[in-house]
């Protein structure tokens, strides 16, 4: 399994995503610069990381949108490559439209930066095939914009097909108003797209995938990659 | 040269979470007569030697692709100046 990941000026989870697939699954990984056209061949996964493309000019994720590779994901992504975007990737991927839905301000206007617990609610993703529906996973969350909207039509497609991966919850796996941090709809902290090859989440992964960081959580949804 | 100023706000109905506390601040500030308070951005863009017709096709064009999420925000703009 071989892994890239997308690198854009202001992009600072980069480097944390590629020790992950490196050092900590053992896996080949290389970066790609985001004036690139092309994903070179044999990827199968491209991770878009978290940071401050831009400095989020304009709107999170929207000048990204239009740097070249992002061409290339969305032909990466419709020939069925698994594309995961994390925070500010995710962000990305909807300003995109590789996935429905937009990112607004937290409702608190503050830059949240905490652990947060997460119910898996489908394992039919590219991302979450080694979890069980309703696990729960303790992961950090760094973002100002993570308030994801959509409107009621689009959150009933979400949830007809099953698009809705991750919620925000209490530790007990529970989906309550209290656990949402951001204002999110419906506590959504990550989605994919209808065929699952595409997942966006707003919480990092790749920040709690050794025990030195305090969980080891996140490295379910790499593992699920390679269990493909 | 002509400038067009471009107004973009939440889409009514999309929680506004700057406007509401900035409402909050200057009803604390004694100003309860303010209903609501809505907050946008405003983009201005200078046009050499176009006609404003030309410039509208490319303004509405530019909102479309870029400068406006239609899933959260709605846009108008008006021509501010024209000159020579």
């Amino acid at each position: 399994m071989s892994f890239a990941v997308v690198v854009f000026p202001g992009s600072n989870c980069d480097r944390d995503c590629f020790h992950v697939i490196d050092k900590v699954l053992g896996q080949p990984v290389e970066y790609i610069w985001h004036r690139d056209h092309e994903i070179p061949d044999g990827i199968d996964c491209v991770i878009v990381p978290g940071g401050f493309s831009y400095g989020d000019y304009l709107r999170s994720g929207a000048v990204a949108k239009m740097s070249p590779i992002m061409d290339a994901v969305a032909r990466f992504a419709r020939a069925g490559g698994k594309v995961l975007g994390i925070c500010n990737g995710f962000q990305i991927l909807l300003e995109a439209g590789l996935l429905p839905g937009a990112m607004q301000r937290n409702t608190s206007l503050e830059f949240i930066c905490k652990p947060v617990h997460l119910r898996c609610a489908t394992r039919r993703t590219a991302f979450t095939g080694s979890l069980s529906e309703g696990q729960v996973l303790q992961i950090p969350i760094a973002h100002a914009e993570g308030n994801y909207f959509i409107d009621d039509d689009g959150l009933e497609r979400l949830q007809d097909n099953a698009q809705i991966v991750f919620q925000y919850a209490n530790a007990m796996g529970e989906v309550t108003v209290g656990a949402n941090p951001n204002g999110s709809v419906h506590n959504i902290a990550g989605i994919c797209n209808e065929a699952g090859n595409v997942v966006g989440m707003m919480p990092h992964p790749e920040r709690a995938a050794e025990s030195i960081l305090g969980s080891v959580d996140g490295l379910a949804l790499f593992e699920s990659v390679l269990g493909q | 040269m002509t400038t067009v100023r471009i107004l973009i706000r939440n889409r009514k109905g999309v929680f506004d979470p700057e406007g509401k506390v900035i409402h909050g601040g200057l009803k604390r500030l004694g100003y309860a007569e303010v209903s609501a308070a809505r907050v946008g951005k405003v983009i201005d863009l200078v046009f050499e030697d176009e006609d404003e017709g030309a410039i509208a096709e490319k303004v509405e064009a530019m909102c479309k692709a870029f400068l406006v999420n239609p899933v959260i925000e709605d846009y108008s703009y008006e021509i501010l100046s024209r000159e020579g």
